[in-house]
């Protein structure tokens, strides 16, 4: 995966822009990549980030918008308003994981 | 020497399918058949794209108070179960055979019927009920699941899905 800067941070990343390490990403990264999708996080978004990175790292996938849903607690409802339109792609952006693999 | 890093691209989340629609007609009412429309809406809904269900014929019972919970699957008629026909007509085959695709579904996190129809209006989903089925089956608004829209004509479909892909299941 090739090497690509983000606001001065030297990261790798895949060909859309999606992180590919684990380890690189921060809370001050995860700024950088909410304002360029045009997000600005609130503790209601950070609470879904933070449950994606914890399940990633427990179960090496990224959690479908129904997980964060069902396993997380936050309604489906509010995810949407949350990271419009595509929840599930933005918020596995910003928490600097992978698309969600899950067809559900 | 150095080497000049990239700046990393940017997904594009909101310029392709900004006005993109999907119609979906549930046609069927076997426990097998009900999720394809299921799981492609939400997809879509997920993918940004406005969704509309149409629900008709025995796709009725995806959407019937009665039913909606308790669809069945039979291996009758249906080759891709590798057993051999006779034993699909055999008594109590069709709930041995639901009761097992019913865990398999529930094993890898997917929702029954009632849930994911919740879970597809949340995410901004329409359900709609047919009008002719409606009065075939003598059903009316409150007969269905409350999440339901309206009952409505195959025009009022087709003009409501204007411009839309469209998927008959």
């Amino acid at each position: 995966m090739p090497l690509a800067s983000i606001n001065g941070n030297q990261v790798h990343v895949d060909e859309e822009g999606f992180l590919t390490e684990y380890g690189e990403w921060t809370e001050p990264l995860a700024q950088v990549l909410a304002a360029q999708i045009g997000v600005e996080l609130t503790e209601a978004h950070w609470k879904a980030i933070r449950f994606l990175r914890s399940d990633y790292r427990e179960h090496g996938e990224t959690a479908t918008i129904r997980r964060v849903s069902t396993v997380g607690g936050i309604a489906t409802k509010e995810l949407f308003e949350l990271f419009p339109k595509k929840p599930g792609k933005k918020m596995a952006y910003i928490a600097g994981l992978p698309k969600p693999r899950g067809c559900v | 020497m150095t080497t000049q890093i990239a700046p990393a691209p940017i997904p594009k989340f909101d310029e392709a399918d900004s006005g993109r629609k999907l119609a979906i007609i549930c046609s069927k009412g076997n426990l097998d058949m009900a999720y394809p429309g299921l799981v492609l809406a939400n997809a879509a809904l997920g993918e940004g794209l406005e969704v509309h269900l149409f629900f008709t014929f025995w796709g009725f019972d995806m959407i019937s108070k009665k039913h909606m919970a308790h669809l069945k699957f039979t291996p009758l008629g249906n080759t891709a179960t590798h057993m051999p026909q006779g034993l699909g007509g055999v008594p109590g085959m069709t709930s041995m055979a639901t009761s097992m695709m019913r865990r398999q579904i529930a094993s890898i996190g997917v929702p029954g019927v009632p849930e994911f129809l919740e879970q597809i209006t949340d995410a901004g989903g329409h359900l709609w009920a047919c009008q002719m089925s409606a009065d075939m089956m003598h059903l009316h608004k409150e007969d269905l699941y409350d999440r339901v829209e309206g009952i409505i004509n195959a025009s009022d479909f087709i003009e409501m899905t204007a411009g839309a892909q469209l998927l008959f299941i």
